[in-house]
């Protein structure tokens, strides 16, 4: 029988690492010299467009495929299969088979991780009851809807109580409504010290949740590290209305200031917000309205991925 | 090495309970009770049909003394053969001209005759529409001869076989566990194909990987076939076993008993058609492994199954004689192996030879599972036309 491990998060220490990871497949190199650290009880995001190299990535870190090259260590262990009974793992492409019951699939995808079968199903009918899926306990998985079914593996993903867990794209094709729960169980999941890693192409998503991120762009790391260092490696911006419409205090206003729908808005200059109040009151502005913004992920991205991976990023999602 | 048992045990246990609990099930039961039920229908119904139809009637024109010689020979003749292949005789007064009485009785329609014999015994003669040498003659000629001479009784010795008979039976059976082998493995390694394809069509197959060795889910999957099959084998045997009590005279008992004795030929055939299904069926996962569509499975497959039919040929050459230089030779060969075993348990009653078979093949069984299982981790995650991907490492 499975030992089961204790979900206690071990601060300081790294759930998930990788050191230069690269994978070729035949010609083509899909990740080039990842190197991350997910530290233990943290919310980790994988950000970057389609085909960047997250799925790849995760694949790797999680042993499902062998590096080219460069080393990985999970929870611990260098080998990831030895890890694999604390650790979920929800794939971007959901698989069930779709004549098993939703409560033997749950306790399935327990067993696979060492749960002995019979507390699955007892677990499984509870996850099922709290996710409003009671009803749906004993009909098979080809029943549901694709949300339903999803929510399903999402709870066979977690059935076991893993320290570690990875999901791959988990917000594509859900709903609003579902996504918001699935976000409540991700920070809830985190609360009771699980460390989480998920990848996404919808920045929004990891704003929300994420305290670390990696940035992944052509099979590269663009950046990685906390959300708020991302942040800032852009200046704040300034949106400011006045009264007048020209005088002294234009000397203030940096050059490559835009005008959008009566405002200015550029980049705090480096000497802070004092000297430019300071200019834009002797200079007889009359300020209207001031607001100094911290840059979102978004803009970020934008300056750490590029241009091109941000549009690739808003065309995958879904409107 | 426990958490791969582990695992496998778990994916085998999935497999085994799906396909066990399916609806299809039912069908792969049946499936092979079909040919002996439409046999026993068809030859019931043949049966039937023949009782009805009337054995060729011979008019016998004699003196009643002389009929009741005929009829006598009649009654000897129909109890030493299948009364339904002897001719019926019906005795007619004589009356006047023969050949008119004897075209009269071929003309009538009241009791219709195909013959009509008469100037027995001394000048016998057949008129009818019969052939010289044909069945009717024939018999007509060894009723006047039977009738003519006293029948002298035969003191019968009756032994339990003889050599001749034995000889004859043990090559049937080396026959059919032959046949039974090779075709049950190749539908059940077909099936195990069939099931990784379902696998890795609805992907779940990165769930099982990214959770278990894949040398596990290699495993599980072929033990958890095994089992299947072994589950049919014993409903069949039973199906078997009831259908021979009930329709045959003296049950199972009227079955030729193989040369190592029934219970041990039993076990000697469930532990051949393990090993291979083994070989085979490993084989089959590694080539499923690669594809990614039942198109690419049929591809693959097709020089394997073809092999596997020129394998069985070979194998075949070695039954009724277990101890010729092909026999041994094919014994062997591991992928021939089980096959010319299970017929050299029908005609020879050493056991020996059979534990070393079994050890050999385990042998071959423990590479080739896990040469394959390496090949199916290499390759089951792999997605992308399998032609393309060879032709361009030719290429490269």
């Amino acid at each position: 029988m499975l030992r089961q491990p204790s979900r206690q998060s071990r601060p300081g220490e790294c759930a998930l690492e990788a050191k230069d990871l690269v994978k070729d497949f035949g010609d083509t190199r899909a990740v080039d010299g990842v190197s991350l650290a997910v530290p233990t009880g943290s919310i980790y995001g994988l950000l970057g467009p389609n085909g960047a190299g997250k799925t790849t990535t995760l694949r790797m870190l999680l042993g499902i495929i062998d590096p080219s090259s460069g080393s990985r260590s999970v929870l611990g262990r260098s080998r990831p299969i030895d890890a694999a009974p604390e650790i979920g793992y929800l794939p971007e492409e959901r698989g069930l088979y779709p004549a098993m019951h939703c409560r033997d699939a749950i306790a399935f995808m327990g067993a696979l991780r060492g749960l002995p079968l019979a507390e699955g199903r007892r677990r499984a009918d509870e996850l099922l009851a709290e996710h409003r899926l009671g009803d749906w306990a004993r009909k098979p998985i080809r029943t549901l809807s694709k949300g339903m079914a999803q929510t399903v593996q999402l709870l066979g993903t977690i059935v076991h109580k893993p320290r570690l867990i990875v999901l791959d794209e988990p917000f594509a094709g859900l709903d609003a409504i579902n996504q918001a729960r699935l976000e409540e169980l991700i920070r809830s999941e985190a609360r009771g010290g699980v460390t989480v890693i998920f990848s996404t192409h919808v920045i929004a998503h990891a704003e929300r949740l994420c305290e670390r991120i990696a940035i992944i762009a052509k099979g590269r790391v663009a950046f990685e590290g906390a959300v708020d260092t991302a942040r800032a490696k852009l200046r704040p911006i300034v949106r400011l209305r006045t009264r007048d419409e020209d005088g002294q205090w234009r000397s203030a206003i940096p050059d490559g200031a835009r005008r959008e729908g009566g405002e200015w808005v550029f980049e705090l200059p480096a000497s802070g917000p004092e000297p430019l109040l300071k200019a834009l009151i002797d200079g007889g502005a009359g300020i209207e309205t001031l607001a100094i913004e911290r840059p979102g992920l978004h803009d970020a991205f934008v300056a750490i991925a590029g241009d091109a991976a941000a549009k690739a990023m808003a065309e995958e999602t879904p409107q | 090495m426990r958490q791969l048992l582990r695992s496998a045990w778990v994916i085998g246990r999935r497999d085994f309970t799906a396909t066990v609990f399916s609806k299809a099930f039912i069908f792969f039961l049946i499936g092979p009770l079909f040919p002996v039920l439409l046999g026993g229908l068809f030859g019931g119904i043949g049966a039937h049909v023949a009782s009805q139809t009337e054995q060729p009637r011979v008019a016998v024109v004699a003196p009643a003394a002389e009929f009741e010689k005929l009829a006598a020979a009649h009654v000897r003749l129909t109890e030493a053969m299948d009364e339904r292949r002897v001719i019926e005789i019906i005795g007619v007064v004589p009356s006047g001209d023969p050949q008119a009485q004897a075209r009269d009785l071929l003309r009538s329609t009241e009791r219709p005759v195909v013959a009509v014999l008469t100037g027995a015994p001394d000048e016998p003669q057949l008129t009818g529409a019969v052939d010289q040498g044909g069945a009717v003659a024939g018999q007509v000629a060894m009723l006047l001869d039977s009738a003519q001479s006293e029948a002298r009784p035969l003191s019968v010795t009756t032994t339990q076989r003889s050599t001749g008979s034995e000889t004859r039976s043990r090559t049937i059976t080396a026959q059919t566990g032959q046949m039974i082998l090779f075709f049950l493995t190749i539908i059940l390694a077909g099936m195990t194909l069939s099931q990784l394809i379902e696998e890795k069509s609805n992907k779940v197959i990165e769930v099982l990987a990214a959770a278990v060795p894949i040398e596990s889910i290699f495993v599980g999957k072929l033990f958890a076939m095994l089992a299947t099959s072994l589950v049919g084998i014993v409903v069949w045997i039973a199906a078997g076993v009831a259908a021979l009590s009930m329709f045959m005279a003296g049950g199972t008992a009227s079955i030729p008993e193989p040369a190592v004795g029934t219970g041990a030929f039993v076990v000697l055939t469930v532990i051949y058609f393990a090993m291979n299904y083994l070989l085979l069926g490993s084989v089959f996962l590694s080539i499923g492994a690669q594809a990614s569509t039942v198109r690419e499975v049929q591809t693959l497959s097709m020089p394997v199954t073809v092999a596997q039919v020129l394998i069985f040929g070979f194998a075949a050459l070695a039954v009724g004689s277990p101890n010729s230089g092909m026999a041994i030779g094919g014994a062997l060969f591991p992928l021939s192996s089980p096959l010319v075993m299970v017929a050299r348990a029908a005609e020879e009653p050493e056991l020996w030879p059979h534990l070393l078979a079994i050890l050999w093949q385990a042998a071959w069984i423990a590479l080739v599972v896990f040469v394959s299982a390496r090949l199916f981790r290499r390759t089951v995650l792999k997605s992308g036309p399998v032609k393309r991907r060879w032709w361009k490492r030719a290429a490269a």
